[in-house]
């Protein structure tokens, strides 16, 4: 579907944000197993010390995002599963004095081993809201052959650009983490799709590769601005015509595909030796004045909405993330995770939900063919196998049938509650 | 920690493209302005006046059969969509209280007896037509020419019936289909008028063209093949006014796109085998009226093919 852009943000340069006087530190900030803390209350820690780590495979460790002292251990409820994780509070001394950070002298040289390694050890995940560890990703199975690598620089929500503004102003650094990413894959073909909202992002990144010496290997595709034009399945449809197989993964087709700012992040972990701690975050909406943030990860969200010059007028909802997959938050107190990319701030809609009237909308806007209404008559009726025969683990959950949805029912809230169902009822089984 | 509520939470998305179902109704009432403007000018106050009443009634029907089922009244247009619609499909000197009795039935029985809109199984106002012609049948089956404003009613047959005479050529009887100044239903004489209508709500995505296409298409080709007039079917009688109007209803039309298609081929079917080897002149009504019937059918087999359903992928090497 075709969406309001509203990126109110998209001129705005990047801008750090002061340091946070406490940062609140979730042990699981990834898909897969959870961290185990590595210090306890009252210990000392500095900027990019590791502070939580798994022996599991599918984990990213996570780190210190100031020097200071742990001060706490709390609960936090994650978005968008709504597990509660437990999380270190950490008090900042002020001096942000930084670990030693292990720059290689020759990262050309650096085998894939040791790539893989330190993307590892600095904690970095999928950014553009999945957070599925990147070394797990640059490791297909033995037999996958990826042929082919897509870098992700859609940003096909509404409101946010902080992708669109690393691009712009860390464009070499991506391009960097992309040559990183080529050198562990060894693909055929590099593609990175932008839509074409960001004409300045395309024009600035092929005049990169042009300068970096990357001309012949990424090529640059132009996309049309089209929700959900980000998702992954989409965008391997959208460019190389092949389809994802129903629970399959893109490396089943011969793909990966990573995030823009994932990318960077690789470079600094690769390059620079550094952890992974801060991110970009775009607060928009009905703030002041919406920016781009440089912020720390762990600071809580009312610094960033105080720091954009406040809440504006009568908004009384608070979006983590995009206005089509996020999740309003009950207050401000949760911090900016690694998934973190956008902070949205807007008066609430009330949902009126009216009867189908079978207009078909929602299966002529679904990016995976599915047939929306039926989920939501299938939830009605109490039938989640149904719900399961027709597919509804291979929704993602884009939201491009509620918004399209002329009765205004609320869909994407049937098909979770569908699936929870499942899952509780495989778990009793 | 529980943290204290202070803002309000709400499921996603947080966007909505706004297109609700009463802003359609309304587009639909705009679009069938076109249609309704040539039946007032054809046939003049008394057609004004079934219009009116036919409406009225639909709404104020709506309104009590909501309050007897205890449930919210809501203007959402659809009470009026069906009422014009019965109104457009009715002989221009049919007694107003007829109409009153035919509207009444459209909402009472043929919608909200069926729980109400979405849940409906067949076209309302097509509904309320079939009843009026079970009861009312020769006032039903009254035609007159065009007379406009004040001139008197003249009987004549519609164009399809047996004994219907033209005394032109074939061009200007196309003529007077294409532009309405002919015998028929008030709002279905123009063929020019209710196309413009028709192309508005596909130019604003309300309706698509599988249905009408499918349908008119299937009429023409069927019509040739039994050695008829196809552009005299496709201009005649009901057709353009069903396959636009009637046919594309959301809540009685299947939700697949080849649903939609196999519906349209349908109804096409019907129209075609009905005007040729059935009793009555016309069969746009019933045909609908029975693909409304097998609509249930339909979405239960033709399902969608989900992304990614194939075999998977052998990817070594």
């Amino acid at each position: 579907v075709k969406l309001p852009e509203s990126k109110l943000t998209a001129g705005s340069s990047i801008e750090p944000i002061p340091l946070p006087e406490k940062v609140i530190i979730p042990l699981h900030q990834n898909i897969g197993a959870p961290c185990n803390a590595l210090v306890k209350r009252g210990d000392k820690v500095l900027t990019g010390q590791k502070i939580g780590d798994s022996e599991k495979y599918v984990n990213a460790p996570v780190h210190a995002t100031v020097s200071g002292e742990i001060t706490a251990t709390t609960m936090v409820v994650n978005p968008p599963s709504g597990q509660v994780t437990e999380a270190l509070v950490i008090t900042s001394d002020g001096a942000d004095k930084w670990v030693e950070l292990e720059a290689p002298k020759n990262p050309e040289a650096l085998s894939v081993e040791e790539i893989l390694g330190r993307i590892r050890r600095a904690g970095i995940v999928g950014l553009g809201g999945a957070t599925f560890p990147t070394h797990v990703k640059l490791s297909p199975p033995k037999g996958k052959n990826i042929d082919t690598v897509i870098l992700n620089g859609c940003e096909c929500e509404p409101y946010i650009t902080s992708d669109h503004r690393v691009m712009l102003q860390y464009g070499e650094k991506v391009l960097s983490g992309l040559n990183i990413i080529k050198k562990v894959l060894s693909p055929d073909t590099i593609y990175i799709a932008i839509e074409d909202n960001k004409d300045d992002a395309i024009d600035h990144l092929e005049e990169l590769t042009v300068a970096m010496g990357f001309k012949e290997d990424f090529k640059i595709i132009p996309l049309k601005s089209k929700y959900p034009m980000g998702a992954e399945k989409t965008l391997i449809g959208i460019i190389l015509g092949r389809e994802v197989p129903i629970g399959g993964l893109p490396l089943d087709v011969g793909v990966v595909v990573h995030n823009v700012s994932t990318a960077k992040a690789i470079h600094d972990a690769v390059f620079e030796g550094r952890p992974f701690v801060d991110r970009v975050v775009t607060v928009t909406g009905a703030v002041k004045n919406p920016k781009n943030l440089l912020v720390r990860l762990g600071t809580p969200l009312r610094s960033l909405i105080d720091y954009c010059g406040g809440i504006d007028g009568k908004a009384n909802e608070v979006v983590l993330g995009g206005p089509m997959m996020g999740i309003s938050q009950p207050a401000l107190d949760f911090p900016v995770t690694k998934g973190t990319n956008c902070v949205l701030v807007k008066e609430s809609r009330p949902i009126r939900e009216q009867d189908c009237i079978s207009c078909g909308k929602c299966l002529e806007v679904c990016p995976m063919h599915l047939m929306p209404t039926m989920f939501v008559r299938y939830v009605k009726a109490s039938r989640y196998d149904a719900c399961k025969e027709a597919y509804i683990d291979d929704c993602f959950e884009c939201g491009a049938c509620a918004y399209t949805c002329p009765a205004n029912i609320p869909i994407v809230q049937y098909v979770k509650v569908a699936k929870s169902e499942l899952i509780k009822r495989a778990a009793t089984k | 920690v529980i943290p204290e509520r202070e803002f309000l939470v709400s499921p996603g998305p947080h966007l909505w493209r706004g297109l609700s179902v009463s802003k359609i109704m309304y587009l639909v009432v705009l679009a069938l302005m076109f249609p309704t403007a040539a039946g007032v000018y054809f046939f003049g106050y008394h057609a004004l006046l079934v219009i009116a009443v036919s409406v009225a009634t639909a709404v104020l029907t709506e309104y009590v059969t909501k309050k007897l089922r205890k449930r919210a009244f809501v203007m959402d247009g659809s009470a009026v969509v069906t009422g014009l619609l019965l109104a457009l499909i009715l002989p221009p000197t049919i007694p107003l209280w007829m109409v009153a009795v035919g509207s009444v039935f459209s909402i009472a029985i043929v919608k909200e007896a069926f729980g109400g809109l979405g849940h409906n199984i067949f076209n309302p106002a097509l509904g309320g037509r079939a009843f009026m012609t079970a009861c009312f049948s020769v006032k039903m089956t009254t035609w007159v020419l065009p007379m406009g404003f004040g001139a008197d009613a003249v009987t004549s047959a519609t164009p399809l019936s047996e004994s219907f005479v033209w005394e032109g050529d074939k061009l200007s009887l196309y003529k007077a289909l294409f532009l309405g100044n002919i015998g028929g239903s008030i709002g279905e004489t123009s063929a020019l008028l209710i196309l413009i209508g028709g192309i508005l709500l596909l130019a604003l995505g309300i309706i698509n063209w599988r249905i009408p296409g499918a349908y008119i298409g299937t009429v023409a080709l069927l019509t040739l093949a039994l050695g008829q007039d196809a552009i005299f079917h496709i201009l005649a009688g009901g057709l353009m006014l069903g396959a636009f109007f009637m046919a594309t209803d959301y809540v009685t039309s299947p939700i697949t796109a080849r649903g939609q298609i196999i519906f349209g081929i349908g109804a096409g079917i019907l129209t075609a085998v009905i005007r040729r080897f059935g009793g009555l002149p016309e069969g746009v009504c019933y045909s609908i009226l029975f693909m409304n019937a097998v609509t249930p059918l339909i979405d239960k087999y033709v399902k969608v093919r989900p992304y990614g359903l194939v075999k998977k992928v052998k990817n070594e090497g």
